[in-house]
């Protein structure tokens, strides 16, 4: 049985369809990535999934549960946690505060623990940041030490975007929802953040979802390509396949000048 | 802008602000108050305070950050006294107006009383000339004194400081020393320090200010940094606690009454900071809870109470008062959990003047009394005896308790998971649920923990006055402890307690004096202008949480941050080229 089983969603803004029926599965340990031209209904895709939006019509099965409809914060408890494409972050909560804020749904206590200062409001506020700090620490020496005690605003923008990835990380998902996590980012960081992906699913045993506009990290990540265009399920495939597909090329990634020259 | 357009708008700006006390009668009521005996009336102060004000701010020009600021004694006092000059002018016109025409119909403060005093008491004409060259005396002092180095300047800010506040707190001061020999020494026997005091009381706030400027902020920095700081901490604590045991016995009952104001508000203030300052909840009709705290009190413990009257102790009462008042802030929460800003305030305000109108209406007088309000509330028993607002040496102990409980609670609550659930929420609602905050949840969790502190308040209220009308309650109310909160420090437990002391203890809250009975009038105009004057130059308070100070000079720290970046990218080579 696929981790997340999506039949048929639709949803619908004003007179635009922004999903129209889309089907979508994706297993346990996979990395798949959504892609598809501006306004194609990628974000809006994620916005469904993540409960932003209640879909129109179409079930979105998670691990065995109905999840379609619910409220953000229960999907985020299920186990699926989402980055976004224009970056949003808590900005002046500290880098450390912002990851220990995502540990909220996996604990437990309350204001009266905290005026009580009981034992095990004590013993989880520890745990909550020796979490926060080893989420942080596996993005190297880029948000540690005394990054933690900064605020998020004075965070470079690659370092943000690892930061909200890190942020995502600290609800303790089993499917990740990555909005553009290479948008704006130089070369280099491209590659690095491309091998943090593949590093997610080693290391932390995560499945993913991505929408990306960079063909080379859809390239080095997928397992599988989804192709959107217009709310529609294009096609979908491995890499080889959906970018020699007339249909993607036409919609989306072009011709080679050359060729559409002459 | 040229510098010599400061020195005429300034100018102009003065005189219409001399104009406009005088205009409201502001200068006369407060004349009646001596500050320095027998030269220095606060209607004088006020009167050409303003042109050194303006002096000093045409004195000082365009403000260019590119630029070290020029200080320059004689440039600096003709500016000043050129601003004054003009202010000077304006107002002696508006006097000379004011001598010709009756306008008293109108404006009923502009008579010939209004003249007299402005004119000093002297003959017209001289006393005009008398006027236009004081106001440009106060100029050039302004302008002058922003000519000095930093290090005079510091100086004289504290010695007008100080004599100011001695001057100002005579009736504290007094009930401090309590011995007539020193008071006598310091005041004149009319009121108002002795002119010889005055000096005195400057010259040692400059040579002890100048003696040890560095060291205090030096401790304070250690304080905050340092391990050994905790410890330190600790006693400043200590010293704090057993400033407000002591204080309260060397005071004497009026002042001890205002004390139990000032720390109601306070209690209040900490209860709104919760659901505004914490949670970003912009809630308008927070008194209608402070009125569920007091009415609640008031049925359970009175022996007149209309229709049930059970007259509980009052320690029995409070966990019921507390029940009550966290189900009024479910039932104000609850229909406003999907709103958010304005609409959110909007409703709110609703919502505060409902529960006043409910209390007043012919369907609920027979419950709670209606315009005859609720007598005979008896005060707090401990063991033998009875707190009430007879012994107020005794209640303010009280409510310092419940401010120390308040306090407490929230500052547990700012670093805790609760609080950190909070903070995401008022930084971006969307974003907090979609990482699996509850909004709901914490939405009801801070207006019902707000809501019970807000109740104690209403408990302490009624028990220490004895009665309870509905015009306690009433809309600005809110807006007062809205305005403490915003003045002292959005988010600051520290900032909340210097707004109720410096809004409620020296101005007087809505309903009560302060410090300064001769601002009982313009109260609520000085609360404004203070109001205009923090939103526009201070928007996160006197003393910030460091959060909020973050959030209002957002732009300023990204420009940092942009400053920064080219040192931040060095710094990533150096990562990847270590890894």
């Amino acid at each position: 049985m696929p981790l997340l089983q999506i039949d048929k969603l639709a949803k619908q803004f004003g007179g635009v369809k922004a999903l129209d029926g889309v089907d979508f599965h994706i297993d346990e340990g996979e990395i798949v990535s959504v892609i598809g031209p501006n306004g194609a209904g990628k974000t809006s895709f994620f916005n469904v999934i993540s409960g932003m939006f209640a879909p129109d019509s179409g079930s979105i099965v998670f691990d065995g549960d109905h999840v379609a409809g619910h409220l953000p914060n229960e999907i985020t408890k299920r186990g699926i946690a989402r980055t976004f494409q224009n970056v949003r972050l808590f900005p002046n909560l500290t880098v450390l505060e912002n990851v220990m804020v995502g540990q909220h749904c996996r604990t437990s206590q309350g204001l009266f623990g905290t005026i009580f200062q009981t034992k095990a409001q004590k013993a989880e506020e520890q745990l909550i940041e020796d979490n926060a700090k080893e989420i942080l620490s596996f993005f190297g020496t880029r948000l540690t030490g005394y990054r933690h005690d900064q605020p998020a605003f004075a965070l470079s923008y690659a370092n943000r975007r690892r930061l909200e990835i890190a942020r995502a990380m600290a609800t303790e998902p089993r499917l990740l929802l990555l909005d553009e996590p290479t948008a704006g980012m130089n070369p280099k960081e491209t590659i690095e953040l491309t091998q943090l992906i593949e590093k997610l699913r080693s290391e932390r045993g995560l499945t993913v979802v991505l929408i990306e506009h960079d063909m080379k990290v859809v390239r080095d990540v997928s397992d599988r390509v989804v192709v959107l265009d217009h709310g529609v399920k294009l096609t979908e495939g491995d890499y080889d396949s959906v970018s020699t597909n007339e249909a993607v090329i036409e919609a989306y990634l072009g011709r080679p000048t050359t060729e559409a020259s002459s | 802008m040229s510098r010599d357009s400061y020195v005429t708008r300034w100018g102009l700006i003065g005189g219409l602000g001399m104009s406009f006390t005088g205009a409201i009668g502001m200068i006369n009521s407060f004349d009646e108050r001596i500050l320095i005996n027998p030269i220095l009336s606060m209607g004088y102060l006020t009167l050409f305070g303003l042109p050194a004000v303006v002096g000093y701010v045409a004195a000082k020009g365009e403000v260019n950050i590119l630029e070290e600021p020029v200080h320059d004694i004689a440039d600096g006092a003709l500016k000043g006294a050129g601003t004054g000059l003009i202010a000077g002018v304006a107002v002696a016109l508006f006097v000379l107006f004011t001598n010709t025409f009756d306008v008293t119909d109108f404006f009923p403060n502009m008579r010939q009383t209004m003249v007299d005093v402005m004119t000093l008491h002297l003959d017209l004409v001289i006393g005009l000339i008398t006027l236009i060259v004081l106001s440009a005396a106060g100029g050039a002092v302004g302008g002058l004194i922003y000519g000095l180095d930093d290090k005079a300047r510091g100086g004289v800010r504290r010695a007008t400081l100080w004599v100011i506040v001695f001057a100002l707190f005579e009736l504290v001061v007094t009930d401090i020393i309590d011995i007539e020999v020193i008071t006598d020494l310091i005041y004149a026997r009319g009121g108002g320090l002795q002119t010889w005091s005055a000096l005195i009381i400057g010259g040692l706030a400059w040579w002890l200010g100048e003696r040890y400027q560095g060291k205090v902020s030096e401790f304070t920095a250690m304080a905050r940094e340092s391990e050994q700081g905790s410890r330190l901490r600790w006693s400043l604590i200590g010293v704090a606690a057993l400033g407000i045991v002591v204080l309260p016995m060397l005071v004497g009952g009026i002042v001890n009454e205002l004390l139990i104001n000032v720390a109601l508000f306070v209690l209040m203030g900490l209860g709104l900071n919760i659901v505004i300052g914490l949670a970003g909840l912009l809630d308008l009709g927070y008194v209608a809870f402070f009125a569920v705290g007091a009415y609640g009190m008031a049925v359970l413990t009175s022996p007149l109470s209309p229709a049930f009257s059970p007259e509980l102790n009052w320690w029995v009462a409070l966990p019921v008062v507390m029940v009550l008042a966290a189900i009024a802030g479910l039932l104000v929460g609850t229909p406003v959990i999907g709103m958010r800003g304005d609409y959110l305030a909007i409703v709110t305000l609703g919502f505060g003047e409902i529960v006043r109108l409910l209390l007043l209406s012919d369907w609920l007088t027979p419950f709670f009394g209606g315009a005859q309000g609720m007598t005979r509330i008896p005060g707090i028993a401990i063991g033998p005896w009875t707190i009430s607002g007879t012994s107020p040496e005794l209640f303010i102990y009280m409510t310092a308790l419940f401010v120390g409980i308040a306090a407490y609670i929230s500052h547990r609550a700012q670093d805790s998971r609760v609080g950190r659930a909070w903070a995401a929420m008022r930084e971006d609602e969307d974003v907090a649920e979609a990482i699996g905050i509850s909004t709901v949840q914490a939405k009801l969790l801070a207006f019902v923990s707000g809501a019970v502190i807000a109740s104690f308040a209403g408990a302490l209220f009624s028990a220490k006055v004895g009665t309870v009308f509905t015009n306690s309650f009433d809309v600005v109310v809110s807006l007062i402890i809205l305005v403490v909160v915003i003045v002292g420090g959005m988010g600051s437990i520290r900032g909340v307690a210097i707004g109720a002391l410096v809004l409620i203890g020296v101005l007087g809250g809505p309903k009560s004096q302060g410090l300064l009975t001769e601002f009982a009038e313009f109260k609520l105009l000085i609360y404004g202008a203070i109001l205009v004057y923090m939103m526009l130059k201070r928007p996160e308070g006197l003393l910030p949480s460091v959060r909020r100070s973050r959030e209002l000079h957002l732009e300023e720290a990204e420009q940092d941050a942009w400053l920064q970046k080219k040192g931040d990218s060095s710094e990533d080579e150096e990562v990847e080229a270590t890894t």
